[in-house]
């Protein structure tokens, strides 16, 4: 059950523009055998530019957890054929030995996708998967939950379901807005720490995660590291137990036991109060549909702090 | 280091050529003790915690009897102070001044400027028992120790493994062994690499330890290496004579009774065993073993019986300064300090170097 954390923390911030589809630039409508799905051909615009999608795909490989969660979550679960290895939700997606860190253009194309969607292009897998003129889709990171949002309509569109893809995104932003309300002014002024890993590394408020934290006004401590190592900077033990953070966060298997067990750490306020929390590493790590999950459990611990 | 300093340096350095006995070099022990006490000073005064040297000086003060001094430091504080900065300062020094003995008792054996402790395995060694625990260990068990003791075991079966081989590949000289350690290195690295592969989720970890650094495992750290260290360094500290006899060339050393290779097997074991333990708990710095002995040797002479202790001391101090800017420079986050000795001792080398030449010249 571990996640591809590090892809995330490794991967450069990138922005993720929307734009309009419909406007086709397409030459060749020879798309007589198409089942003709509605709305095709669709023209979205990914990471790198306008991909023009002249049938709706039937079968997608997805090399990313997130995306392959995006992807069920806006009803084309479906038209999933493969995803890659470290894709575990939901349990009915079709978990491969594919590889979306070190990927492999011939064991992709052996499943004879008509659509790739991928948020890491370390290896030029895009352009190799294009030559086998196989419709790619890069989507990077997400940096801001506009960008799930926005990548959940994305996805939506670019599979023929454009209306659940909207719905979707709106109902997380429902369901996450309903959380922060719930906890309105309750979080202000509490400072938290996530850990990543049991070497220090943090992250700071502008990653994905630390703006989720962000929404309920949780003050990141990490955020005088700035600049450092990308928002993912490895802290020094001095400064967070100089910094004592009201709220403790770990997201990796045993972490918790990690922090109670360090030298110093006893002396923190997070470690006597019992407010040290062990987060699912996939929910806080990915920036699909299930961030929600992850917010509510940030919710409740500042609710049991605040109970204190 | 004023050119005064130097100068001395070099004048010791060619009366020992000369063939005169000497003990120890008094002036550079001095200096090299001095340089570790101030560098210990140094650290436990930095720290990305705001902790003033005088709330510092009372605090330590307050331990002493009879002085009556009130430490003004908060529990959290002294928590900082004690557990965790600490330990820290001791452990650098510890590391560096294994690092650097390890490294100038392999120059030794290896009559070669360029051996380093890690080339015999060492390090990719331990970098695979490392990676192997971090890919496959799991979560681990609160108390036990993985890393370091797959770290520590990796070092020594590196070793072994290229002295067996060029034990095997070749009669005599160091040749063969220095082979055979290129040999075992480029195997066990590439297996590394290929279990690091293997889980992606845990290269951040893997790349972390591999590039080294002093942590915050406290105490614990210490004790859990203070054995092999001190056995290792005790051994290494003996063994300046005979290095200096193997330093005549093995027939010449044969006839003076001294059996080359057994020599060699103890020294290289012991180095290996220094290795082992710094790589334990630090992960791989480089730089320190093979620039600090190199260094003192231009510094002090030929003489193992002074290279060995004044290495030590160097090596300590050394690493204790790299990890103050390890731990302060981009405050509060940290760098690798295996980043920092390369930075910073890189270009100071070119600099000694120079300045030795030119001073000689």
């Amino acid at each position: 059950m571990r996640t591809a954390r590090s892809l995330t923390a490794f991967s450069l911030p990138f922005l993720l523009v929307l734009t309009a589809c419909g406007t086709s630039a397409s030459d060749q409508p020879t798309a007589e055998q198409s089942a003709a799905a509605e709305g095709f051909p669709v023209t979205v615009t990914d990471a790198r530019g306008e991909v023009t999608l002249e049938t709706a795909p039937r079968r997608i490989v997805s090399l990313s957890p997130s995306l392959t969660e995006i992807l069920f979550e806006v009803g084309a679960g479906d038209q999933v054929v493969a995803v890659d290895e470290y894709s575990n939700h939901p349990p009915e997606a079709p978990t491969t030995d594919l590889s979306g860190f070190t990927p492999n253009v011939e064991a992709i194309a052996d499943y004879e996708p008509d659509l790739v969607v991928l948020s890491d292009d370390g290896s030029d897998i895009t352009e190799q998967l294009e030559k086998l003129a196989i419709p790619v889709l890069l989507l990077p990171a997400a940096q801001t939950v506009d960008d799930t949002y926005a990548q959940m309509e994305l996805l939506g569109e670019a599979t023929g379901n454009a209306e659940e893809g909207a719905a979707a995104a709106e109902e997380l932003r429902g369901r996450l807005d309903a959380l922060v309300a719930g906890i309105g002014e309750d979080a202000a002024g509490l400072s938290y720490y996530h850990e990543i890993d049991a070497q220090l590394y943090s992250v700071t408020s502008d990653t994905f995660i630390g703006q989720v934290y962000g929404l309920f006004g949780l003050v990141n401590i990490a955020d005088e590291a700035e600049d450092a190592a990308g928002g993912y900077p490895q802290l020094s033990a001095e400064f967070i137990v100089d910094q004592d953070p009201d709220l403790i966060f770990v997201s990796y298997p045993g972490g918790a036991q990690d922090v109670l067990g360090r030298p110093a750490f006893d002396s923190l306020t997070a470690v006597r109060e019992g407010n040290v929390i062990e987060v699912d590493p996939d929910t806080s790590s990915r920036w699909g549909p299930r961030i929600v999950d992850f917010a509510e459990d940030v919710a409740e611990a500042v609710e049991a702090a605040r109970a204190e | 280091m004023t050119g005064a300093a130097l100068r001395t340096g070099l004048r010791t350095g060619i009366r020992v050529g000369t063939g005169r006995r000497a003990v120890p070099g008094p002036l550079w022990l001095g200096v090299g003790l001095a340089a570790l006490l101030g560098a210990t000073v140094l650290g436990v005064s930095a720290g990305a915690a705001s902790l003033t040297p005088a709330e510092i000086v009372r605090e330590l003060l307050s331990h002493l009897p009879f002085l009556g001094v009130e430490s003004t430091l908060n529990e959290r504080q002294r928590a900082v102070l004690v557990q965790l900065r600490m330990p820290r300062v001791v452990l650098g020094a510890l590391v560096g001044g294994l690092l650097a003995g390890a490294g100038a008792a392999y120059q030794g054996v290896f009559r070669n400027p360029l051996a380093d402790p890690y080339l015999l395995g060492a390090a990719s060694g331990a970098g695979l028992g490392a990676t192997l625990v971090i890919v496959y260990g799991g979560a681990a068990p609160a108390g036990l120790p993985l890393v370091p003791v797959a770290a520590f075991a990796g070092a020594l079966l590196g070793v072994m493994a290229a002295y067996l081989l060029g034990r095997a590949a070749g009669r005599g000289g160091t040749a063969p062994l220095l082979l055979a350690g290129v040999a075992v290195s480029s195997f066990l690295t590439a297996v590394q690499t290929f279990v690091q592969q293997s889980r992606i989720d845990e290269l951040q970890r893997v790349y972390t330890w591999m590039l080294g650094g002093l942590g915050y495992g406290g105490w614990e750290d210490l004790r859990l290496v203070a054995p092999y260290a001190a056995v290792s360094l005790a051994v290494l500290l003996g063994s300046g004579f005979l290095l200096d006899l193997l330093a005549l060339g093995d027939e010449k050393a044969t006839s003076l009774g001294v059996r080359p290779a057994t020599v060699r097997l103890v020294v290289i074991s012991a180095a290996s065993l220094a290795t082992a333990s710094a790589v334990a708990v630090s992960g791989l710095i480089g730089f320190v073993g093979i620039v600090v002995p190199h260094l003192v040797r231009r510094l002090v002479g030929p003489d193992h019986r002074r290279i060995l202790p004044v290495s030590l001391l160097f090596g300590g101090a050394f690493l204790v300064v790299a990890d103050i800017a390890a731990r302060t420079l981009v405050a509060p986050a940290e760098l690798p300090l295996g980043v920092v000795t390369a930075f910073v001792g890189a270009p100071f080398f070119v600099l000694v170097l120079h300045a030795t030449r030119s001073r000689a010249g």
